[in-house]
């Protein structure tokens, strides 16, 4: 009996971030319901200090170890992750909650389901067991399609979260189809206890048939291709700031799960998920460079980013090495932060009226009526793009190193072509606001998204000089699974 | 030498400019007239500094002069910087050009000035680092970048078209640079380091040399440009604003010659040895064809533009020739060809000013009422002919011994491009300014301003003294150039005894 008390302490020590999270959000949906509808932004407040001390907990106590029968993991690499994913959701929370009244997000519903969505990711990341990986991935999902269609009387908001909720349960039973098999075929859902049962059966076709049904079912939870239909028309009918934050922690989630299940579950089969990987990380750049060539809505030009940057973030997978592993989790930093970056910006356009806008073609002319917005949307769009001394060049250098110690040497001259084309719709923003002449004057950008975009062009510029540390941390995080 | 980093503080100088202006405000005379005078002092002290690097600069060493080497991002990568005799020169021609670029555009950019002189002073950042990095990472972080500012450069002070020559300048070259930096990682994986120096001392495989060789040269090819893959030089060069004419003709150009030095030829000798008869080729089509397409040019940029994609065959033919002669006459055709094509945009700059326009059949007859500016376009033109006595001269004529050393009837057809640049260029410069002056637009030009003849008269200075006296490029360059072409000579001669062996 000591035992298993002593086994609960020790579980539950390690959730600690996850029981805060959890908890947190039921009491904050109780201070909701209480205090009425008006307590949208005290909830957020509220919000924003559990998801920052869930943030605060997991850097100030780096814990390792399995909890509640090994069914979650807390390591290097959860660690990593979970504050990467909590960095996102608090930073696309903030700009929410900065602009609720303007962007009509006062439901005090809206910070709730984000935490708990997040508490998801958490799971997600630390998932040491097909039965928690799902368990987690539906929490995650079923509070974003909540999130899409927040807007409940706007028309393209709710077609939004319908499509997502469709599309997401089909992938969702996608996914539990191919793990039943892998189930079957292996005879366990714990990860290490698959990849012992694969070492010593070898690979049966049955499993293969799993593994790819389980690789979808992620891809279409990271937006890759060909499991991408829905990303353009959720980012785009979907809130801004929930785009915002569909854009960040959830990719952020998945990817980390994904890396996860198929570096220790099925390692030993990797051959197999290796090549499918390599294709979805070829179709994801290529359908992303050339499908966001036609876009005049930023929001769907930056949903096809998100699917061609999530093909290069694959490409550190692929590679299924160390430096593979590391070049991924920088990737995928790097992009958070210029993600939430360009949505800071599009966040603050707005005519002067207050109308938003999503049109490329209003950015006209922005170098002159607003010069710090345009320089820094320049420098995260050449970012984006990868040219150096930005941030995103180096985001890609370190997954290409890894794909040519792997000698993929077709996916990645496929890779930098495609990253060609892609630059040439990011060069199309930057021609638009410094070539065009003014159309559309914006509205001055409120205090709080200046910040972000601020901090985020920072980001960009001043990786070159300090990104040694990250690449420090990403190798301590790679390493926890290798 | 004492410890004090001189190459950082050069490259990084104009960054202390751009702070300043970021302090300005450009409304009003004085806003105007306050950044020019920080871009012009910026460079100019960028320029003095960059003097004590010639002046400390130890002419008998081979290897890496003032190098500074600190760990940066890792995975081997690092903040390396160095010069020696091949790269030391055109640090000295990056910083020489920049104050004539910010001079030139004193009165001829009227609006967005400080946007501008930042990123001209960004831009100058960024080529000084490429000819000083020794980690062929922050080489390609430099090399790449200087994309950015060039772009904006084009895309807002250009001229009509200039949407679509910014676009195909960046595309282009992004493309060819992308499979460099595949190559690069390969490199990396093969030789465990990115330090150049330590890469100059390893021998790649030879297979893996062709592929390699063959990645670089996409990109070097197209910076060069080299035919085919010219096309976007006239264009950038006609919509570009007279100052981004300069830099691209007098520095951006010679990156690709600088690369294929520094990489090419002697990190995969096998391969430059194997492709060499290609290079010639592409060099001799380079040379007669764009000589001839420049003939009929109607616009005065543009014919300028095609000259320098031929005079750029010199250069690619000098260096893969790889012999002393070839490889000397390279460079120095580089630096010549530097400021003489500098130079020629600038004199194309001064009457554009006037009149604004470039079309060659809108001029005639300048000398009457510009005597100096004829005096000037003159000096320049016969150096861009070649004529001895001009600092034109030396390296087209190194060049073609070189060549004529390695495959007599590529000298041959190489050599008859000297004659089709006389004709082209003595015919521009004929229908430009001599002739009766009769069209009524051009009457009331008059003679190079002070300003202008501060631009042009050091220019003409350099390229006679140069063309007289052109030992002080030759000492600086002699010693690396010797050592450069025996490490090769050494290696392909290494790889040809084993092949016969094996026969």
């Amino acid at each position: 009996m000591d035992n298993f008390a002593e086994i609960l302490i020790a579980s539950l020590h390690l959730t600690t971030p996850e029981l805060m999270l959890g908890l947190g959000a039921l009491a904050l949906l109780m201070v909701g319901v209480f205090a009425g509808e008006r307590s949208g932004s005290l909830v957020t407040t509220l919000a924003l200090a559990l998801l920052v001390a869930a943030l605060g907990w997991i850097f100030l106590n780096p814990v390792e170890g399995l909890a509640f029968g090994g069914v979650y993991k807390a390591d290097a690499f959860s660690r990593y992750f979970k504050m990467a994913a909590l960095f996102a959701a608090i930073v696309s929370l903030f700009m929410a909650g900065t602009r609720a009244k303007a962007e009509n997000l006062t439901q005090f519903e809206f910070p709730v389901l984000v935490v708990l969505a997040t508490l998801g990711m958490m799971l997600m990341i630390s998932a040491n067991n097909l039965i928690s990986v799902y368990m987690a991935l539906e929490l995650q999902s079923l509070a974003l399609y909540v999130l899409a269609a927040i807007n409940r009387d706007n028309l393209r908001a709710t077609e939004a979260g319908l499509k997502y909720f469709v599309l997401g349960a089909l992938s969702s039973g996608m996914m539990l189809y191919g793990m039943s098999l892998v189930y079957g075929f292996t005879g366990n859902t714990g990860f290490a206890e698959i990849a012992a049962a694969l070492t010593a059966g070898g690979h049966s076709l049955g499993l293969v048939f799993g593994l790819v049904f389980v690789l979808a079912g992620f891809a279409f939870k990271i937006s890759a291709v060909p499991f991408h239909m829905w990303t353009p028309d959720v980012y785009e009918g979907a809130p801004t700031p929930v785009t915002a934050f569909f854009a960040g922690a959830p990719k952020i989630a998945a990817i980390a799960m994904l890396t996860r299940i198929a570096l220790t579950a099925f390692e030993p089969v990797h051959a197999d998920w290796q090549q499918v990987i390599v294709f979805i990380s070829i179709a994801s750049m290529v359908l992303g460079s050339f499908a966001a060539i036609a876009q005049s809505n930023i929001k769907r030009l930056m949903a096809y980013s998100s699917i061609g940057h999530m093909g290069y973030a694959l490409v550190g997978l692929a590679a299924h090495n160390q430096t593979g592993v590391s070049g991924l989790i920088t990737y995928m930093t790097i992009y958070m932060a210029m993600t939430l970056g360009s949505f800071a910006i599009i966040m603050s356009m707005r005519t002067q009226d207050g109308q938003p806008t999503e049109n490329i073609s209003d950015l006209a002319g922005l170098s002159k009526s607003n010069p710090f917005m345009a320089l820094i949307l320049t420098l995260l769009m050449f970012s984006l793009a990868g040219i150096p001394p930005l941030a995103g060049f180096f985001a890609k250098y370190f997954v290409f190193v890894a794909a040519i110690e792997a000698k993929l040497y077709a996916l990645s001259v496929i890779g930098v072509l495609a990253s060609v084309v892609g630059a040439f719709y990011y060069l199309r923003v930057i021609k638009v606001m410094w070539f065009d002449a003014p159309k559309v004057s914006f509205q001055p950008s409120p205090a709080s998204l200046k910040l972000v975009y601020g901090l985020s062009g920072l980001f960009v510029t001043a990786y070159v000089l300090f990104g040694g540390m990250l690449g420090t941390a990403a190798d301590v995080a790679a390493k926890a699974l290798f | 030498m004492t410890g004090w980093p001189i190459l950082s503080t050069v490259t990084f100088l104009p960054l202390v400019g751009v702070a300043l202006l970021l302090l300005m405000r450009e409304d009003g005379a004085n806003g105007r007239r306050n950044i020019l005078n920080i871009s012009l002092a910026t460079t100019v002290v960028t320029f003095l500094a960059s003097l004590f690097i010639w002046y400390h600069f130890d002419n008998s060493n081979v290897g890496f002069q003032f190098v500074e080497s600190h760990p940066w991002l890792g995975t081997g990568i690092g903040y390396r910087v160095g010069v020696d005799g091949i790269s030391m020169l055109f640090v000295i021609l990056s910083t020489f050009l920049m104050p004539f670029c910010i001079l030139a555009s004193w009165n001829a950019i009227e609006h967005r000035l400080k946007e501008y002189m930042i990123a001209f002073l960004i831009l100058e950042v960024l080529m000084v680092g490429v000819f000083v990095s020794l980690d062929i990472v922050l080489f390609y972080v430099f090399f790449e970048a200087g994309l950015i500012p060039m772009f904006i450069i084009i895309g807002v002070w250009g001229g009509k078209d200039r949407v679509y020559a910014s676009y195909k300048f960046f595309l282009y070259t992004l493309l060819g640079s992308v499979l460099m930096m595949l190559a690069i990682m390969a490199m990396y994986w093969d030789a465990g380091t990115t330090d150049i120096s330590e890469l100059l001392k390893h021998d790649f495989p030879p297979q893996m040399q062709m592929w390699l060789w063959l990645a670089f040269f996409a990109s070097f090819a197209v910076k060069m440009p080299m035919w085919p893959v010219h096309t976007w030089l006239p264009d950038a060069h006609v919509q570009a604003p007279t100052a981004g004419s300069v830099i691209l003709a007098g520095i951006l150009l010679k990156l690709g010659g600088y690369g294929l030095l520094r990489f090419s030829l002697p990190m995969f000798p096998l391969a430059s040895d194997y492709f060499a008869p290609m290079v010639y080729a592409l060099s001799v089509i380079a040379i007669i064809y764009t000589s001839l397409v420049a003939m009929m040019q109607e616009d005065i940029k543009k014919l300028i533009a095609y000259s320098s994609v031929a005079h750029m065959g010199y250069v690619t033919l000098g260096i893969f020739a790889a012999n002393t002669q070839g490889v000397q006459g390279a460079i120095f055709q580089m630096i010549s060809h530097g400021f003489v094509s500098g130079a020629l945009f600038l004199c194309v700059g001064v009457v554009y000013d006037r009149t604004h326009t470039r079309e060659i059949a809108a001029y005639g007859g300048l000398v009457n009422n510009m005597p100096k500016y004829a005096v000037a376009f003159m000096v320049f033109t016969m150096a861009n002919v070649g004529l001895p006595g001009t600092s034109g001269f030396i390296g087209e004529f190194l060049t073609l011994i070189g060549a004529f050393r390695a495959n007599t009837y590529v000298a041959l057809f190489a050599a008859t491009g000297v004659i089709l640049s006389a004709g082209y260029a003595l015919w521009l410069y004929r229908r430009v300014v001599f002739g009766a002056l009769e069209k009524d637009s051009l009457k009331g030009l008059v003679d190079l301003s002070g300003r202008e003849k501060l631009i042009l008269y050091p220019l003409i200075a350099a390229t006679i003294f140069f063309g007289v006296y052109p030992a002080p490029i030759f000492d600086v360059t002699a010693a690396s150039v010797d050592h450069l072409v025996q490490n090769y000579s050494a290696a392909v001669e290494a790889a040809h005894k084993v092949a016969a062996l094996v026969n």
